[in-house]
């Protein structure tokens, strides 16, 4: 293949990629990165490389619209990446470190955990709990708007939703890839903060996250030009589109294929490891 | 969890939970934080926000025009080329240090063009954090103002302290 064919293709990859991880609410980087090993025979650590650039810049693109919703709340965010820097840099040396059949592995049983939660039922819990005294210290209660009106919430259980940012950091900075599902479980499941603040202050936190560990990956040698501009690009502008595209009546169906694919993905990164394959 | 006894006296919920949100006191008026005790325009979350959002995007175009820059010279120089990417070599340091990057755009690399474009990427949520410790001193919030240093340290680790800039 030569390079213009090779770029294109990997561009048009990264654009579908980007797309539907934007219309789905799952990101593109977890199907990139197996996608460039498995199609395209690329080093997993290309591809990690090239994935966490293209988490910073859908991440960092998406901010701006998601602002303007004013649900994101900052001191939350600002707070749990104190735990996603430390995490994501732990991840990124642990990447130079360990070997890519281990690293292949560990991301088949993350896909496949995506897969699981994106068609789990999503658990309603009881948001009106009392105040949890670290919360209000940390000041991270806040209110968004709602139908009826601004609503009020209470962060819980501090401590485990900061211990797992921590984790959701690291597996951001070793798979390269903005872990959503893990940030999800933290910040909606542990600290029942309300879904719609999770995801938006989550993608504030991507950014910064990945970040963190671009810099170790970039002076590593592992972000090869040639191979981070297609997947870039791509992601970028399909998750642009994705945004600015609302087919709510599409999402549910797409959402069910993209969470098939994640799951093959996972199975393949799993044989592949286990194989050495990789 | 004992160090926890000074916090504040927890207030009823359904009542504004916490004084520093961006919380409006009913859905009429506009979102104002209690920050306007010394400034006519008060600095309230959502205002740093979407300033925030702003410089996020503003440093995504940047970032992606030099990209693209560098691609339109890559292509024109290598487009027939080989692509293979089978085997990990490791970049080499004119694309994986601040001064070999800084070098090959000078040398009017393609390649050199996209590692800034991707060096201005990694920057643009440092820049972020910097925008983050601004407002919470306009805010004269101390613990978050304290917290942002210690991401901004990381991230600084992470792009200066890893072997970037030799």
């Amino acid at each position: 293949m030569t390079i213009l064919e090779f770029t294109s293709i990997v561009g048009l990859v990264s654009f579908v990629a980007g797309l539907l991880g934007s219309l789905t609410g799952l990101g593109g980087g977890v199907v990139l990165v197996p996608l460039l090993t498995i199609l395209f025979h690329v080093d997993i650590r290309y591809a990690i490389g090239a994935s966490l650039v293209s988490v910073i810049a859908t991440s960092s693109g998406a901010a701006a619209a998601y602002v303007k919703e004013g649900f994101s709340n900052i001191r939350i965010g600002m707070f749990l990446e104190i735990a996603t820097t430390f995490g994501a840099l732990f991840g990124a040396f642990l990447a130079t470190r360990i070997p890519t059949t281990v690293i292949a592995v560990v991301f088949g049983v993350v896909l496949l955990y995506s897969a699981f939660i994106s068609r789990a039922p999503r658990a309603h819990a009881q948001r009106n709990q009392p105040p949890d005294p670290l919360a209000t210290r940390l000041r991270l209660n806040g209110s968004f708007p709602d139908r009826e009106g601004e609503r009020a919430y209470n962060v819980q259980r501090v401590p485990a939703g900061f211990s797992l940012m921590f984790g959701a950091g690291a597996l951001s900075g070793l798979l390269g890839i903005g872990s959503g599902a893990v940030k999800v479980l933290a910040m909606d499941q542990a600290m029942q903060i309300p879904f719609k603040v999770s995801t938006t202050t989550s993608n504030f936190m991507i950014g910064v996250t990945a970040a963190a560990s671009a810099g170790v990956y970039l002076s590593r040698g592992y972000v090869d030009p040639g191979l981070a501009m297609p997947v870039m690009l791509g992601v970028l502008a399909g998750s642009l589109l994705g945004s600015h595209i609302l087919i709510k009546a599409e999402t549910k169906s797409l959402r069910l294929v993209f969470s098939l694919l994640i799951l093959v993905l996972g199975l393949q990164m799993l044989y592949k490891g286990f194989w050495g394959h990789i | 969890m004992n160090a926890l006894n000074a916090a504040p006296q927890p207030k009823p919920p359904g009542k504004k939970t916490q004084s520093t949100a961006a919380a409006p006191n009913s859905p009429d008026e506009k979102p104002q934080s209690g920050f306007s005790r010394d400034g006519v325009e008060a600095w309230t979350d959502h205002r740093i926000e979407v300033i925030l959002g702003n410089v996020l995007r503003s440093g995504v175009v940047l970032s992606a025009v030099g990209v693209l820059w560098g691609a339109a010279i890559y292509f024109a120089r290598h487009a027939h080329q080989a692509a293979d990417y089978r085997i990990f070599r490791g970049e080499p340091s004119e694309f994986r240090t601040i001064p070999g990057v800084i070098h090959s755009v000078l040398d009017g690399q393609g390649r050199g063009w996209i590692q800034l474009g991707l060096l201005l990427l990694i920057a643009t949520p440092i820049a972020r954090v910097l925008f983050s410790i601004a407002g919470f001193v306009l805010e004269r919030d101390r613990m978050y103002v304290a917290f942002t240093l210690i991401v901004l340290g990381v991230l600084l680790y992470s792009l200066l302290g890893s072997g970037l800039t030799f």
